[in-house]
């Protein structure tokens, strides 16, 4: 069974193996759920819903949940390892693209890249009108990685070979690491140009960049959001842009998507985009045979892929 | 009666500026002065540029120009004291070297203060490019996310993806650093010579054609010159194929424009980041209609950082040719 919309790649692929049932197609969830509540063994989920407690419980013959995603913030994971249904996701096919995404993120948010654009395409340019965006140099900039995982030490590479000096802030400082390690996150963006969060999203993370971070961060600092929507507070957020005492923001996720702030349209120094951190077709495959892979391995007991629990 | 101050002023050696620098608008004309010069400013009278010249420029000595800024031997045969030209732009296209160097006239030019600041803009247009940045930034800020659902898929990742950089100087470096150190991408490049094995480890193509036939992208960050006019052509890029994209952070010559926006509307190559335009700033309608099409006003060295930078060359340039000291940055031939 699968939770939201996929990729029509991965449902041929599932539905060729399996009998799939796509829940966000059904009109009435819980008759549909208690009707086949002795059938369905698997769950497909990703990064807008997985299985919650909820769920898990009204699935008794659930063996192995399996997302289409990195992140695990949808999947009650305790509530899997009590009950020991196995759980899968798609980690490294998509670090690449998570980290290229996040420096286009910094260099368009910075350079004023989708700005510019709109300035040509306006025909602002060929009527002469100034050209005044405020362009500031990335090069060089200091980044600061909220999470020193997979992703994180990939934008960190990547940021380097621009001279930029990395820093960071994990749970613990990292042995044999270069870059510079802060205790706090406060500590972190008062000291940096550039703040990314590359964390998973648990319970400790929620929120994680919060007013006092912002604050720290300042008028002349950007935030870079590649994680979860719920990593930042989005009304403290949208505020600090608005009244301009955050420099710039780059964000691929948000609380409530597809709904993002409106207030955030019309800013020059906010790039936005539709959750697309693994959005390449070679990638989003690479990922839909990680899930069908698992899927296959469970159900062959042979050993999972890319087994979390 | 003139006061001593005015006076002094007055004194000052002239520097002449045919036309209003973009670098005084961005930045403001303050950070450009100094009290070892004054400008001469030809844009500001209602004349016509030779009889002002004729006018008023007879024994100007300095000259600060711009990329805009065409300087060829019918304006330097107004200038006949001229010694110096000071521009604030890294590429020299805009001037007549030959007549200059016949002249005895020497050239200061932007030198390396751009480099990063260009290739960051390269990169960062790939990026664009290939991961649909500005489109699906659009996208999300018309409100369609919500109402129209998701975004179209970018294409690959950058890493193992082949470029192909057409000069490999100081720009070409630092795109070819950042792309094959940082992303994992594999570089080949063409330049006027081959460079040192032992000091540039990219292979290298004599043929700009083959190397397009053996790249992803094509990064164009070569000076415009007689040899490099249209060096992007029919063939190159039916060469670069269907899923190839380029970049140019050099100059709009440097590609066949006309071809180049055939093939973008036909779909013979899969987008471009342009960041220099043929006719500038006039840009072909055709490119606003494209989503896989980014586009900048020729704006890749406009930071804030590369301003300051610039401002303290060029008075620098110029305060040291006042004081008979060696230029700052000056062009040398090779």
């Amino acid at each position: 069974m699968t939770c939201p919309p996929v990729h029509p790649y991965l449902v041929e692929a599932l539905e060729k193996r399996f009998t799939l049932h796509k829940l966000d197609s059904v009109p009435d969830k819980a008759q549909f759920l208690s009707s086949h509540r002795d059938s369905i063994r698997a769950v497909v989920g990703n990064a807008a819903a997985g299985a919650d407690a909820e769920l898990i419980d009204q699935l008794p013959k659930l063996e192995i949940v399996s997302s289409y995603s990195v992140g695990l913030d949808k999947i009650d994971l305790a509530k899997c390892k009590e009950k020991g249904i196995r759980v899968t996701n798609t980690p490294d096919v998509l670090t690449d693209d998570v980290a290229d995404l996040a420096l286009g993120l910094m260099l368009a948010v910075l350079r004023r890249l989708c700005e510019s654009d709109r300035y040509v395409r306006s025909g602002l340019w060929k009527k002469g009108v100034g050209f005044n965006l405020f362009l500031l140099q990335f090069s060089g900039k200091t980044v600061g990685i909220i999470g020193l995982g997979r992703i994180g030490m990939a934008i960190a590479q990547r940021a380097e070979a621009f001279s930029c000096p990395i820093s960071y802030f994990s749970r613990s400082q990292k042995p044999g690491i270069n870059y510079k390690y802060h205790p706090s996150v406060v500590d972190l963006a008062a000291n940096c140009d550039i703040l990314v969060v590359a964390c998973a999203l648990t319970p400790e993370t929620r929120h994680i960049i919060n007013r006092e971070v912002i604050d720290a961060l300042g008028p002349k600092g950007v935030l870079i959001n590649i994680g979860r929507g719920p990593h930042v507070d989005e009304a403290e957020l949208v505020s600090a842009l608005v009244e301009g005492r955050l420099g710039g923001a780059g964000l691929d996720v948000f609380q409530d998507e597809p709904n993002v702030p409106e207030e955030l349209f019309k800013l020059e120094n906010v790039v936005l985009l539709p959750h697309v951190g693994s959005g390449t077709v070679e990638t989003r495959q690479a990922m839909a045979d990680l899930v069908v892979g698992n899927l296959e391995a469970h159900f062959l007991n042979k050993p999972l892929l890319t087994p979390v629990v | 009666m003139a006061s001593p101050a005015t006076a002094a002023v007055e004194n000052l050696p002239q520097v002449l500026l045919l036309l209003h620098p973009a670098a005084f608008t961005i930045f403001g004309e303050e950070h450009f002065t100094s009290p070892k010069f004054r400008f001469l400013k030809a844009y500001e009278s209602s004349l016509p540029l030779d009889e002002f010249l004729a006018a008023n420029a007879r024994s100007v000595r300095a000259l600060l120009v711009s990329a805009a800024t065409v300087v060829g031997a019918g304006i330097l045969d107004l200038l006949p004291e001229l010694r110096v030209i000071v521009t604030t732009s890294a590429g020299l296209d805009q001037l007549d070297l030959a007549e200059c160097r016949r002249r005895g006239i020497r050239i200061a030019s932007a030198g390396d203060i751009y480099s990063a600041d260009v290739a960051d803009c390269a990169v960062g247009l790939l990026i664009d490019v290939l991961r649909k940045i500005s489109a699906s930034n659009r996208y999300v800020k018309n409100g369609f996310w919500a109402t129209k659902g998701d975004y179209p898929l970018g294409s690959k990742q950058l890493r193992g993806k082949r470029i192909g950089i057409v000069g490999l100087g100081r720009i070409g470096l630092q795109v070819a650093k950042r792309l094959q150190q940082g992303f994992g991408c594999t570089v080949s490049y063409n330049s006027r010579k081959k460079k040192n094995p032992d000091q540039v480890p990219y292979p290298f193509y004599q043929d700009v054609r083959e190397l397009a036939a053996n790249s992803d992208a094509l990064i164009l960050c070569c000076g415009l010159t007689e040899q490099t006019r249209h060096a992007v052509d029919k063939e190159v890029l039916a060469a670069l194929g269907k899923a190839g994209v380029i970049v140019n952070v050099a100059r709009g010559a440097v590609v066949d424009e006309k071809e180049m926006v055939r093939c973008l509307v036909e779909g013979e190559i899969a987008g471009a980041g342009l960041d220099v335009f043929e006719d500038e700033p006039v840009v072909p309608k055709e490119l606003m209609e494209l989503d896989n099409v980014v586009l900048s006003p020729h704006s890749a060295v406009l930071t804030r950082e590369s301003m300051m930078e610039l401002a303290r060359l060029v008075v620098g340039n110029l305060e040291a040719f006042f004081s008979n000291e060696p230029l700052l940055s000056e062009y040398e031939d090779d």
